[in-house]
């Protein structure tokens, strides 16, 4: 973890796709940077040789069968969408 | 400057699978939109995946037919990015521990004829990790409708090393893996359906440098036609620029088929920070002996190989096994034949590559439900070289055996195919044929050994087709010498 | 009896409605009562339905009637955070940017219930997404704490935690994450469960972050945490974290009195840092009453319980950020309206700046950017080694102990605001609750007396999958304190 890390709130706001107003950006940097200060307390721990714990228990090999089971009737599954044309989802021009 | 291209592919491959990749939706092409999804595939909140065994059997069954070293565990990791075909706008995926590492796929340049067996090669692969497909935007001029019917069905991704050098060397890499794979029934990549997918890595520098030049991914890559041509065109298009003095920006490309170029697609790879990290929702997978010897059990022998042992075994010519081996069936069906009999091996590769072809695709029948059986074939084989019948004759019993399911003597039988004339007949038919034919017989005596062929063929004539050829000929030189 | 139906238990209520003293319908009228005289105040729900539940509450009935009861949940209103999937119901998660949302589907947990018959009673006010300890996160209301109504019910199951300690249900469903059921439990006077991850199944349970989220039950005492943690257990192959292993009968484990020598864990970590603290005499009083009935008390040490939050806000930040992705305005969340001739990118920024509030936005931010490119190692790796670290903690000292106990919160629940604009100090205030969610371990919150008033909770931490110790040593404190029969004055 670097000393000096002023979060860069353009870029990561940016990421993850949240419109921020400039005041909301100043607030949000300033209480960031003291959350990731204290965070790097974890710093002070080696921890060279441990392993990472990705999951509480160590399990394997949870599966199913390829089996099919059932779908959502068309209906249910569009009910919720914002708006909707041939059984489809209406998204606006993806810019590539 | 002479210059050389470098390029890699990363080629999708659809799992064939009854479900999804982590739930129970069915896995299907040709559906109505949204028809195949659940609350996993629409990524609802509270939906959660769970791994399909048969699309890991499938992967680890792709990565030992490639020759990949599977290792003993890997896990699934998120893909993150903002896109609407994106479910859970993340994708599940393998990032640092895929399930297959390293491999070759061994190809075959066209050869100078299609008579002539081409150089072969292997193309090195770096890995082969599972993940989840993405929905279809289907694009309008306002606005675009997304369909999640094709999410999550199981994909994997073969990435080769930068390790082709032309658009011949990618078009030969697809068609080995699309056919590898239709053999060993993971994927019957279908291109139209998008059940297999490539983009490439394309690069050229000056020859005998050894740093690679920028690189340009070309997309949309359709068929396997198109990324031979888009790659080609590509190639074409960089040395041009080199040539100029100009230099080759990184960045996406299209490769536009109506058209026939490739067309810039964004120019600054706005550095993807896809964040990556293990699915806490999957937990690994750990990959023992006893699964990697089962599979490895079920793997066929592979079209090359077998291809090989045909030329060997049967001592086909490369014409044929070029046809038998890319299908499957049609290879076994041929081998059930031959083994019976090897020495007739060439005669019956010759009715399957070109009698039987042509009655299927006429009959619009495929293998499993037409009439015809290795018996069959080798019924007929045998007629024709006891000389029963001949060869042209052969090819009537032929159609007659696939229309009725008779073995070649019925239909010979019923036919009266059989020849109802002695040794004495042919001997008259000749003399009247070179008593009837001075122009040819004058020719022949004056060296022109083609003209026999005339006399031949009033002779054939005469006996309605039945005389046999060889015999015929050999009755005319003693009469004209 | 029929206005006192609301002041029972799940037990209570069970047991009359077998012998056939009281129907379901009665009591979710009285429930529907006690809502209507007590809810303008404690604001536990973000709606209910109250025909939809005596339609359930009739279903129930009738079955009775005709001898096909489905067990001793059959007919008992179980009340529902606002983040599990019902289908045909609402699931809001609290949050502007699902508050059209109608799930098309059942959860596990809600498939379970619905199995043993249970009345499925509205949906109770959460902090957005879970991420808070307070309800004041929340994207629809604050919820307040039947005690004191100036004060939270804590968070982020403060609904599900209010409604059960005003007698608005008996039982309810909460989620916990780094303490979310067990601290506003502790804030509320009631009990609260979270069981061991993967005890559970997660399915339908819209994720705040996943390998650490458990769906448990919060009750007024131990035999109803009991009752509804074994309509819920269990494996689920929709779940693929969940843990295939036998499920007890929870409900008689609980109740199990015979003699056994119980050694109880106490961290000096924990008693240090709590020393000063507001809510530290009740609990030291419970440790002496268990000493007085045998049980062993040991000194042990959790040593890196301090890197315990750090580690906790990188990894479920990093989680969330990914899980919170599919909030995006283009499938099913609401979407901001003036998208025409814009692109998808505006639409994902402009229905997440709308849908998103504060608390939630902060915690994507920083999540996104402990897993960003130059910083995941720096970040979410080291709090995924630092996990492990505190993971061995606990298997180390549950080589000498049974249990450990220790305070639920360092504070008794606070006034409305404290935390407002110090989004560290709230989260600093789940040091006791976190470490069971890193760990993975059930923990127990129960009520074990009062500060000004204030309900405060012991909380009893105990081995993977071993609930049924933690309940029946619970229960041996409920038995000889009145607690569970007190119900705050509204
Ligand atoms: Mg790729
Ligand atoms: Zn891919």
């Amino acid at each position: 973890m670097s000393e000096e890390q002023s979060i860069d709130i353009e870029k990561v706001a940016d990421l993850a796709r949240i419109a921020l107003t400039s005041q909301e950006k100043s607030k949000l940097s300033g209480q960031l940077d003291s959350i990731l200060e204290y965070i790097n307390k974890l710093n002070e721990l080696d921890t060279d040789n441990v392993e990472p714990t990705a999951h509480p228990h160590s399990v394997f090999n949870v599966w199913r069968e390829d089996k099919a089971e059932k779908e959502l009737p068309i209906e249910e599954a569009l009910k919720n969408a914002p708006k909707q044309r041939q059984n489809m989802i209406v998204v606006p021009k993806v810019v590539e | 400057m002479e210059y050389e291209a470098v390029i890699g592919l990363e080629v999708h491959v659809q799992i064939k699978t009854e479900s999804k990749i982590f739930s129970g939706s069915r896995a299907g092409y040709g559906y109505g939109p949204n028809e195949l999804v659940d609350p996993v595939v629409l990524g609802l909140p509270g939906a959660l995946p769970v791994m399909n065994k048969a699309a890991l059997d499938g992967i680890i069954k792709a990565g030992l037919a490639f020759d990949c070293s599977i290792p003993d565990w890997c896990k699934w990791d998120r893909k993150n990015y903002f896109y609407p075909d994106s479910p859970n706008n993340y994708q599940i995926t393998q990032y640092d521990q895929p399930i297959c590492e390293g491999g070759e796929v061994e190809i075959e340049l066209s050869g100078d004829s299609r008579a002539e067996m081409g150089e072969h090669k292997k193309i090195k692969l770096a890995r082969i990790h599972l993940e989840n497909d993405v929905g279809k935007l289907n694009h309008f001029a306002e606005d675009s409708l997304v369909d999640y019917n094709r999410a999550f069905t199981p994909l994997m991704e073969i990435v080769s090393e930068p390790d082709m050098h032309s658009g011949d060397e990618a078009f030969a890499f697809l068609t080995s893996i699309r056919q590898t794979m239709i053999y060993c029934g993971v994927s019957d990549c279908d291109m139209e359906k998008g059940q297999m997918r490539a983009d490439a890595n394309i690069s050229v520098r000056p020859v005998g440098e050894t740093a690679l030049g920028s690189k340009i991914e070309l997309k949309n890559l359709n068929s396997i036609t198109g990324v031979k041509n888009g790659i080609e065109y590509e190639i074409k298009r960089q040395i041009r620029e080199l040539k100029k003095g100009n230099s080759i920006t990184q960045a996406t490309w299209r490769w536009n088929a109506d058209l026939g170029r490739t067309e810039l697609m964004r120019e600054k790879e706005d550095a993807h920070d896809y964040r990556y990290f293990p699915d806490p929702d999957l937990l690994p997978v750990k990959i023992d002996y006893e699964w990697r010897n089962r599979i490895q059990s079920e793997i066929p022998e592979l079209p090359f190989e077998k291809q090989r042992r045909f030329m060997e075994e049967y001592d086909l010519p490369y014409t044929i096994t070029s046809v038998l081996v890319p299908n499957r069936t049609l290879s076994e069906f041929f081998e059930q034949a031959a083994k019976k009999d090897p020495a007739k091996a060439k005669a019956i590769g010759n009715y399957v590559t070109n009698d039987l072809l042509r009655e299927l695709s006429e009959a619009g029948q495929s293998l499993a439900d037409c009439k015809i059986s290795p018996e069959h074939l080798l019924s007929l084989v045998e007629a024709v070289e006891k000389g029963t019948i001949t060869k042209q004759i052969a090819k009537d019993v032929f159609v007659e055996m696939f229309r009725s399911g008779e073995l070649a003597g019925e239909v010979i039988e019923r036919k009266g195919l059989k020849p109802d004339f002695d040794d004495d007949q042919v001997k008259v038919w000749c003399q009247e044929a070179i008593d009837e034919n001075p122009k040819p017989v004058e020719d022949f005596r004056s060296g022109n050994g083609k003209a026999l062929n005339a006399l031949l063929g009033q002779v054939m004539k005469k006996s309605r087709g039945k005389a046999n050829p060889q015999s015929v000929n050999q009755v005319l030189r003693e009469l004209l010498n | 009896m029929g206005d006192e139906l609301h002041f029972k238990s799940a037990g209570e209520l069970s047991d009359l409605l077998s012998s056939g003293s009281v129907s379901s319908v009665e009591i979710v009228q009285s429930l529907v009562e006690r809502v209507g005289s007590v809810d303008d105040r404690v604001k536990a729900f973000n709606s209910f339905d109250a025909e939809d539940a005596l339609a359930q509450a009739q279903a129930s009935d009738d079955r009775r009637a005709k001898g096909e009861s489905l067990g001793e949940l059959d007919g008992i209103p179980v009340g529902l955070k606002d983040n599990l999937a019902v289908k045909d119901q609402p699931l809001t998660c609290s949050s502007k940017i699902l508050e059209s949302f109608v799930s098309p589907y059942d959860g596990t947990c809600i498939q379970k219930l619905k199995a043993n018959g249970a009345v499925l009673w509205g949906r109770l006010n959460m902090d957005e997404f879970a991420m808070g300890s307070s309800t004041e996160n929340s994207g629809t209301h604050t919820t307040s704490n039947p005690w004191d109504l100036e004060r939270i019910p804590g968070g982020s199951s403060g609904g599900s935690a209010a409604a059960v300690g005003a007698c608005e249900t008996p039982i309810s469903l909460g989620s916990d994450t780094g303490g979310s059921i067990r601290q506003p439990a502790s804030h509320c006077g009631v009990v609260g469960l979270k069981p061991t991850y993967g005890r559970v199944s997660r399915y339908g349970l819209a994720a705040f972050a996943s390998s650490l989220d458990q769906i448990g039950p919060i009750a007024r005492n131990i035999d109803d945490a009991a009752l509804l943690l074994n309509a819920i257990s269990g494996y689920d192959p929709h779940d693929s974290t969940s843990y295939n292993i036998d499920v007890p009968d929870f409900r008689k484990a609980a109740a199990d009195d015979s003699d056994r020598k119980w050694t109880i864990g106490l961290p000096k970590e924990y008693l240090e840092e709590s020393s000063d603290s507001a809510a530290i005499k009740p609990v030291l009083d419970a440790i002496e009453f268990y000493k007085s009935q045998g049980f062993e008390f040991k000194d042990i040490s959790l040593p890196h319980t301090e890197y315990a939050v750090a580690t906790y806000y990188i990894i479920a930040t990093a989680e969330a950020s990914s899980n919170l992705a599919r909030y995006d305005g283009i499938r099913y969340t609401k979407r901001a309206d003036d998208f025409d001739g814009k692109d998808s990118i505006d639409v994902y920024h402009q229905s997440r700046a709308l849908g998103f509030g504060e608390e939630v936005k902060r915690r994507v931010i920083l999540g996104t950017y402990v897993l960003s490119s130059g910083y995941y190692d720096a970040y979410y790796l080291k709090a995924q080694k630092c996990r492990t670290l505190i993971r061995s903690d606990f298997e180390n000292a549950f080589e000498s102990v049974d249990a450990i106990m220790t305070p639920t919160s360092p504070t008794p629940a606070t006034l409305k605001g404290a935390h407002a604009e110090d989004p560290l100090a709230m989260y600093l205030s789940d040091i006791y609750t976190i470490p069971a969610n890193l760990a993975g371990i059930p923990g127990l919150s129960i009520p074990c007396g009062y500060v000004d008033g204030l309900p405060v909770g012991l909380q009893i931490l105990g081995k993977p999958f071993k609930e049924d110790e933690i309940l029946r040593v619970g229960r041996v404190f409920e038995a000889a304190h009145g607690y569970k029969d007190e119900h705050p004055e509204l």
